[in-house]
């Protein structure tokens, strides 16, 4: 009887966006006579922070601060078609619609400064604080404030652009499954160390070292935010959660947080997070959706790793104490089998 | 969280102004201050609340329903059953070709599932409609039922549902999706070690912090509003039109903050019925799960199983895999045809193989129907594929990282489903995985890149 330490690792890929393609979603752009720019989707925000990312790729696009931008969203009314928030595919098919709307938006928003500085629209910049100037010569400017008011009441231009995402759909090939299912992939990497009690089969896990390779770090504290509770989440798949713990008897589903089995705060381990960023070609601003993934992989390095310790494999989820000593006991004894890393 | 920028420098531009900072969210302040608006933050005159009968049986045909008692319960609005939805039997994924209808709003003849929602009470109480739904009386004949996919898949086993004929979903590939690349058995045949493997879970729930619901108002212009907690605006905006065969013109969806989702609020199962709740009494109407909904009615992650086989050489390079899934769509499809295929072009997983055979299966079971969530089709699979790794390096007697960055996918691979690769980098995460947890790698791996191959 003791208290036994293992480590596991496991490696994973993961789709963005819709499986196949055929997911579009619009958006549209448009500037108020504050100043402002108004992004209108029609996009679900799940509690993951979709507006705020839209609104700093729409500032990055147009070249004003993150603040200048309000986002209009979830609204059938008002917002442009979506498919809709899944698949890991918020950030980059309305992420990329919305650098295309505010590009054009930006477009018309130069003509216009460029008009009132008397030169042309190709040698203009924007100094991401609220200002258009001339490139190479920063005292040649206009606000974007002023270039609003002039578009709006002065020479009779909308500054506003649309913009549309759509990656077509791919049609399995029945024969040999040849087919398109996704652009780009996100990658990640987990290290979990575990502690087995081999008395009462309880996991502890110690610590979980996750490597995520995301594309591009749109806002690293809302990246951070995703990933560790991504991670949190592959923890309660491996060794708590499931709606129907003796599968495939219905008996003993739990009915609440009181039946249903999920770690705790004190359950959780040392959580490390290591972001790497190889930009995709077609992600927005080289982003790909790691939404899904970052709950994958501790699911297998948690598995691998209660092998490492206690020298037996539990293939079927989740991995419960009362399995673990099933296992242990049809092993012979507690220390058979064991394997070190 | 660390950033480690030196990887793949050379593709990126760090130069940009508002992408890559580190902005306070704006709506952080209102959800940690309890202020964030949800859907069911209105109180509406004149609300009523509905409440579904439901099945407590796996299978049973309906020999009759008696509304009698209900009807006359004290705060009772109305009483919907199959008869009033205008296009009872649906499928979701009918908005991208994928049939055929095989789920039924509200039970006609049959339940296929315990849990399945027969009769919609609509009370002014939440109270009278619970106690209204218990006066419900449903005769039930009880049918065989199939829980597992194995005793789904046995010869002469209960169809689940007639929709489908049979107890699976049928691709125009057959039986399953389908992957064949390369030669897999010659693959085997010239292999030095064959490990198969059978790998299972359990349905898992999405366990969002807010549960599922709405509340529709009926509006003075005729129009319908819909403040929803779905996770796709128009997927629920044109399923609701086609249930209910009403011009999608009449309806407006509002969604706001959701408060959890994780895949749980992308089936379309709580708007129709509110809305035509709304059209028939022209009061507005909160449909909102409870707790115990959450977990035992609204669709779980499936159960899977998977079996796994693997050709491996003594070098540690795979060199055929061939992988069974399965998933346990319970007893309509939902999104598990979809979920089913996704998996077909996940596997081999991250590796590069050259030979591959895939079937992935969608099974019908007399249980909850399962659907979207957070993963599927690949999560289960990656659990499985990963363990196999794992068990695969011992067997061969190699460490378990170096095993991968020996089968590691890099750019120019061809992939199973005949894509070449693009972009990959599990190379990089598995060198900086091994720097982070002091892993012992050999040093031929850690110059290795996912963009080239050595030599």
């Amino acid at each position: 009887m003791a208290m036994r330490q293992g480590r596991g690792v496991a490696a994973v890929n993961y789709p963005t966006g819709m499986n196949l393609g055929g997911d579009p979603t619009q958006a549209l752009v448009h500037s108020t006579p504050t100043g402002n720019f108004m992004v209108s989707l029609s996009s679900v925000d799940l509690g993951q922070g979709m507006k705020q990312i839209m609104a700093q790729i729409c500032a990055e696009t147009i070249g004003v601060p993150t603040d200048r931008v309000i986002v209009d969203t979830a609204d059938t009314d008002t917002g442009p078609h979506c498919m809709g928030t899944f698949a890991s595919r918020g950030t980059h098919r309305a992420g990329n619609a919305v650098i295309a709307a505010a590009r054009e938006a930006r477009q018309v928003m130069l003509e216009v400064a460029a008009e009132e500085l008397e030169v042309n629209a190709s040698d203009l910049d924007t100094d991401g604080a609220g200002n258009i100037h001339v490139r190479g010569a920063p005292q040649r400017s206009i606000s974007i404030f002023d270039t609003a008011l002039s578009a709006h009441f002065k020479r009779g231009r909308s500054i506003s652009g649309r913009g549309m995402f759509l990656i077509p759909r791919s049609y399995p090939d029945a024969e040999t499954g040849a087919m398109k299912p996704s652009t780009c992939y996100a990658h990640a990497c987990t290290v979990a160390e575990v502690e087995v009690d081999d008395e009462t089969g309880e996991v502890n896990v110690l610590t979980v070292k996750n490597i995520f390779e995301i594309g591009r770090a749109l806002n690293p504290k809302m990246v951070e935010q995703q990933l560790v509770g991504g991670s949190w989440m592959g923890i309660s798949h491996a060794l708590y959660e499931t709606t129907e713990p003796y599968y495939p008897s219905r008996e003993h589903g739990g009915r609440d947080f009181n039946e249903y089995l999920m770690p705790g705060p004190g359950d959780l381990a040392q959580t490390e997070v290591i972001v790497l960023e190889r930009p995709a070609a077609d992600g927005p601003y080289g982003a790909k959706g790691p939404g899904e993934m970052c709950a994958n992989p501790q699911i297998p390095a948690i598995a691998n790793a209660i092998f490492d310790a206690v020298g037996v494999r539990i293939d079927t989820l989740p991995i419960t104490p009362e399995r673990i000593l099933r296992a242990l006991k049809a092993n012979g004894t507690e220390n058979a089998g064991l394997v070190a890393h | 969280m660390e950033l480690r920028k030196e990887y793949f420098a050379d593709e990126r531009k760090d130069d940009l102004k508002e992408i890559g900072q580190p902005r306070l969210r704006s709506d952080a302040l209102g959800h940690v201050t309890g202020t964030t608006t949800f859907f069911a933050d209105r109180n509406l005159p004149g609300l009523l609340h509905l409440k579904m009968v439901r099945s407590p049986h796996h299978h049973a045909r309906i020999r009759a329903i008696d509304l009698s008692e209900a009807g006359r319960h004290p705060g009772v609005v109305r009483i919907l059953t199959a008869d009033d939805v205008p296009h009872n039997v649906y499928t979701i994924l009918t908005l991208i070709q994928v049939g055929p209808e095989d789920e039924t709003v509200l039970a006609t003849d049959k339940v296929r599932w315990k849990g399945e929602a027969i009769v919609a009470i609509l009370a002014d109480s939440e109270r009278a409609a619970h106690e209204a739904a218990e006066r419900v009386k449903v005769d039930y004949e009880v049918l065989p039922a199939v829980l597992s996919i194995d005793e789904a898949l046995a010869p002469g086993a209960p169809i689940v549902n007639e929709y489908h004929g049979q107890n699976y979903y049928r691709y125009d590939s057959g039986e399953s999706r389908k992957v064949r690349f390369g030669d897999v058995e010659a693959g085997f045949a010239g292999a030095d070690h064959i490990l198969e493997q059978t790998y299972g879970s359990g349905p898992i729930e999405h366990a969002p912090t807010e549960t599922t619901g709405c509340i529709v108002v009926p509006e003075g212009s005729g129009r319908y509003t819909c403040y929803t907690n779905t996770q796709a605006m128009f997927f629920t905006l044109d399923n609701t039109s086609i249930i209910l065969q009403m011009d999608g013109a009449k309806l407006h969806m509002v969604g706001g903050t959701v408060g959890g989702g994780f895949g749980g609020k992308v089936d379309v199962i709580v708007e129709p019925i509110a809305i035509l709740g709304a059209k028939l009494t022209g009061r507005p109407v909160s449909f909102i799960y409870s707790r115990e909904e959450e977990m035992q009615i609204s669709s779980p992650r499936a159960a899977e199983k998977l079996v796994i086989k693997d050709g491996v050489m003594r070098d540690g390079r795979i060199v055929a895999r061939y992988v069974k899934a399965y998933i346990d769509a319970g007893a309509y499809s939902r999104h598990s045809p979809y979920g089913a295929q996704k998996s077909a072009a996940h596997f081999p997983g991250p590796y590069t193989v050259p030979n591959v055979w895939v079937d992935s299966h969608c099974v019908y079971t007399n249980r909850t129907p399962s659907s979207a969530m957070r993963g599927f089709g690949v999560t289960i699979g990656d659990f499985a594929l990963e363990v196999q790794m794992d068990k695969l390096a011992r067997l061969v007697g190699m460490d378990p990282l170096e095993f991968r960055f020996v089968n590691a996918y890099r750019d120019g691979d061809m992939k199973a489903h005949r894509q070449p690769t693009e972009g990959a980098a599990l190379i990089e995460c598995m060198q900086e995985a091994a720097r982070a947890s002091n892993w012992p790698v050999s040093e031929k791996y850690l110059q290795m890149s996912s963009a080239r191959r050595e030599g």
